[in-house]
Formats: structure tokens, sequence, C-alpha cells
């Protein structure tokens, strides 16, 4: 019988022969820490006993929901963060290069095949690479940085095939919340998605980085592409045959297989407050708006930039909107300024700002009122997560999101 | 087997962790400076209202969204002895067991109470309401002993020799 991708990443990693439901224990490659639970994984590890890391090496500490800090008390989480790398030996510290998701790959942290946690649901994103990654709680991280080890249970796997050619209007963002729509918001609980297809195959590997991202708003465990020729180039490594072996086999056993047709996908929006409530944006045009976000660990990266400066260049963003642009990292804002696109987004009426999470999670800058509408290139539209709970969400691409700042309103980008 | 009784509080599917605790409060010192804060954007009264002892009831996929562990944490700084709920999302599922939180799956149960009824919990058993009997599942045995331990710093203490 044939293995799912995620079950032959368990399997080279325990070097047991696995199968959905098994409890195993894994050794961690690399583990990845925010500011936001520093402080909590700090004072868990040592009220555990531990006294030092099992890989300083292994661990990755990222500042970049708090960064700059916009609040007296978030200083306090950058001080417990330094004191802990300073007593703990740790090299990878990164304090304001961006988004963790973002770097954890860019940076190189992250290889095809590795088995990686981190302090963030969004963790899922290393699967654009072909690795199992998933998101934990601070008391788990603190286990792993004493013992390296953390149990996992198998889980089933949801298969995605995706052929054809997208239409010009459409980014991977459009297929991603599609699924969800489709799937549910715990429609892969405790499972794994498997991406195949040749419309996948042709992506990005940044295209790839937003469906993985988004994998965890329907629940799932993580979500695995297979590393191809562009993840060898974009991770600078050459695929030896175990990576390349990362592919479900065609007597894989499924829980649930998808097709898609990529003619078939439109630009679509998840409307207020949940992402699986999934709508073509034509069914949502006419209404008003009020600030557009773009950015994020979904769709921060140069290609979104440049979706959206194509759309925006030579056009001015209504008078009454505010468009909020937040590079995912300094490489690529650096990037993004060399190939002016920053400049056509700041011509076009945008607000630059630096790389972090940013409006994202509500913290450094962006915050909206009753009433006001949000059309935003992030992950979560939940109540209060921009403001007041009385903020309307709507989560699109770069593409849709431009369109949107240009009309002052909701429409279907060209 | 353990058995308690208490009033419950009756919330929807879909409880993401921006309800149970916004990200705006995340950075006070401790999950009791953040619990009255809980469920705010949702039911700002709730924190205020609910009771040691009490049990939240909900419906599917309950604590969605991030992993702030700060969620399971500060229901159970609430007093909360129980969430019942249709599933529960998976981070939270973890961070509840590590935090020693009861969490409880029943896919029946939400659909017939009202808010403040009182049930009755035989734990890995079943749940008593209105007469009627709702069987629940046991939890695995790797899960119970991390709760038997008393969460999962208890039990990397015994693993490092301090308790």
């Amino acid at each position: 019988m044939g293995s799912t991708i995620i079950e032959k990443i368990v399997r080279n990693n325990t070097g047991k022969e696995v199968k959905p439901g098994d409890i195993v224990t894994v050794n961690v490659d690399r583990v990845m820490i925010h500011d936001i639970f520093i402080p909590f994984v700090a004072s868990k590890f040592e009220e555990m006993g531990f006294t030092k890391l099992w890989d300083p090496d292994k661990v990755v500490l990222i500042y970049d929901h708090l960064v700059p800090a916009s609040q007296v008390d978030d200083t306090r989480h950058f001080k417990v963060g330094n004191e802990f790398v300073e007593k703990y030996g740790m090299k990878n510290i990164h304090r304001a290069d961006g988004i963790c998701h973002q770097l954890m790959t860019e940076a190189g942290y992250v290889k095809p095949g590795n088995i990686v946690f981190g302090t963030d649901s969004h963790t899922t994103t290393y699967g654009c690479v072909g690795a199992f990654s998933s998101g934990i709680g601070y008391t788990e991280m603190a286990s792993i940085l004493g013992t390296g080890t953390m149990w996992i249970r198998v889980p089933e796997t949801i298969r995605v095939n995706i052929t054809g050619k997208l239409p010009k209007n459409v980014m991977a963002k459009d297929i991603i919340l599609k699924i969800i729509g489709d799937l549910g918001a715990d429609g892969a609980t405790y499972k794994a998605l498997e991406f195949a297809g040749d419309t996948v195959e042709n992506m990005s590997v940044a295209s790839r980085m937003s469906m993985s991202n988004m994998a965890i708003e329907a629940g799932a465990k993580c979500a695995l592409f297979t590393p191809d020729e562009k993840t060898a180039q974009y991770c600078e490594m050459e695929l030896t045959d175990r990576e390349r072996d990362l592919v479900g086999d065609k007597d894989a056993v499924y829980c649930q297989v998808l097709n898609y047709k990529a003619e078939d996908f439109v630009p679509v929006m998840a409307c207020p407050s949940n992402v699986d409530n999934v709508k073509p944006v034509a069914a949502l045009e006419g209404k008003k708006i009020d600030q557009v976000f773009i950015g994020s660990c979904t769709n921060g990266r140069l290609e979104d930039l440049m979706a959206a400066a194509e759309v925006l260049k030579d056009k001015q963003i209504a008078p009454f909107v505010k468009l909020i642009v937040t590079p995912a990292s300094r490489k690529i804002y650096l990037e993004a300024m060399k190939n002016g696109t920053i400049a056509t987004l700041a011509a076009s009426g945008a607000i630059i700002t630096h790389p972090s999470c940013g409006l994202c999670c509500g913290r450094t800058g962006g915050i909206l009122t009753d009433g006001e509408v949000v059309v935003a290139t992030n992950n979560r539209n939940f109540l209060g997560r921009m403001g007041t709970s009385k903020v309307e969400i709507f989560l699109a691409s770069p593409k849709s999101a431009a369109a949107c700042a240009v009309a002052g309103k909701i429409v279907v980008p060209k | 087997m353990e058995k308690f009784s208490g009033k419950i509080w009756v919330l929807g599917d879909d409880i993401d962790t921006d309800i149970i605790i916004p990200t705006e409060y995340l950075a006070l010192k401790t999950v009791n400076d953040m619990a009255p804060y809980a469920f705010s954007p949702l039911r700002p009264e709730l924190a205020g209202q609910v009771k040691p002892g009490d049990i939240i009831v909900a419906g599917k996929n309950f604590g969605c969204g991030s992993s702030r562990e700060q969620a399971p944490e500060i229901i159970k700084a609430l007093g909360i002895k129980a969430v019942i709920a249709k599933s529960f999302a998976r981070i939270f599922f973890r961070n509840s067991i590590n935090n020693g939180l009861l969490l409880i799956e029943n896919d029946k149960l939400r659909d017939v109470v009202s808010e403040g009824d009182e049930i009755t919990v035989t734990l890995n058993e079943s749940i008593e309401y209105n007469g009627n009997k709702y069987e629940i599942a046991a939890l695995p045995d790797n899960l119970m002993d991390i709760i038997n331990a008393g969460g999962l710093v208890k039990a990397m203490r015994k693993l490092n020799g301090l308790d």
C-alpha cells in the first residue's frame, strides 16, 4: 500500500512505518517562537526544570506581532526574549526582519521533509516547501525546547487535485478561500491537506505559501506540497531522492479527495466573520469600504505587492479609503523598492508600513471602529480582530483588494 | 469515576480564540488580568457572570483560530469546570489537555439544552440532563497520563526529577 506525503515524512523521521491514528514521538528539526509567546515559553521552560535547550541552533525567536512596540507592556516581551537568547546561547533571533512565517523559509530555517513546530497557528505555512509544520501552544513548546521531541497523532490526509490554467484575475488566495468554504472551518480538523495537479505545479513557492498558510482556517494540522525544482531553487539546495519521493503515492489512502478545474475558479472573499463564509466577489459588488490592507504572512510577498501595483499603476485610490501595505519581510521590502513596486503603490496613495504582522493581528496601526468595512489580504476575519467587534472584515486576494481600493467599494478585479 | 454537576452557559459554533481572548489583551501580564475580557467580542458581560464550577456547552469547532494558550488558561481561570462541545479545534484541544482544562465531545447535548440549566457529568462515561443520558468517549491513555500528572509542566518536572 502506498503512502501520503505526511506518512512519508513521519516514517523518515521515526524510522517506522506509520498509519493514520498512530501516536508516535517525532524528533523535531526546528522550532519557532514569536514575540507574543516568548515570556510564557520562558517561564514554563524554567518551571519544568530544564536548564539548557536541547539544541540552541534549532530554536528561532522572531519578533513580529509587536514590532515596533505600540504599548509599554510590549517592551517586556522583547526584554524577556533578549534575556532568554543570551542565557541559553541562541543565535537565531530576528528583531525587526519581518513576519515569522515568511522568515522561517526565506532565511533557510526550514527544508523539505523537516518536522517543525511554532507557537503560532499559521505555522502550517512551511508545507509550501514540503515540510510538516504545525502550531502548538507555549507549554508544549517549552517541553520541546527541553527534550527535542513531541508526540503527534499521524493524521489522515485530504487530497486536493487542481488542474488547468487559472483565470487572470484569480490568485492562489482565491483557490484556498474556495477550498476552505467547501471544507468548512472544521472540515480538515486533525487532518493533513495534500495539494497536487499541474495548477499547483506551475505555481510559485510564494503562491503555495498563501495556500499552506491558510490551511489552518479549515482546521488542518498541516498542508503539504511536493518539493520540486522551484522548491530547490527557493531553498537554495539540491533535492535528494528522499525529498523527491515526498509525493502522494497513487495507491495511498485518502479520507477525502477534492477535484477542481482551475478554469472554474473566480475571485472570492471570506465575508464577516468566519473564514469559511466564502462568496464570489461578483455577489458582493457595490459594498462601500473604508480601508484596504495588503500584507501578512498570507499575502505580503513580492508577487502579492506586484499584483497590487499592477492594478494600482497610474491610478489613485478612492479619496475616503486608507490603503495600508505591509511587506512580509525586509528582503521583500527591499526587492519591492528596487523594482519600483513601492513607488507605484505610494504614488497611488498607499501607506507603506514596516515589515511585521501589522494590522492582521490588530496591533501596529490601522484599527477600525463600529460600522467600518475593510477588505484585507490576511487570513482571519474574526470578530474584533482589527478593532471593534462591529468592524466588517472581508478577506480577499491582493488583486481584488487593490481593485477595491481604487473603486472605494467591493468590485471584481479585471 | 469522578462525577460533578454545574450550571451551563450556551455558546454557538466556531467560537474562535479571538472571541475567547482578543489579541489586544494578550500582552497583559497574567491570565487573571485577561480573564475579565474573555468572550468580550461576543458577550462582554459573560466573564463577569460565570461562577466557579459552571460548564460551557458549545457547538462545533470550539477554540478554532490561533495557538494562543491563554484561551484555555483563561477559561480555567474563570473557574469553568469543563467545556462540552460538538467538536474542538486541534491546537485548542492540545493546549487544554496540557493545562488541565477538561474538554468533552458530544454532538447532541448542545441542541437540547438552554442556558442556565444544570447538567451532571460522569467523567469518561456520560452526561445526565433532564432525565436523559448522553454517552461520552474516554480520553486516550497518553492524554490521561498528562492529565493525571496534573498537566504537561508537572509531567516535565517529574521527568527532570523535581517532583
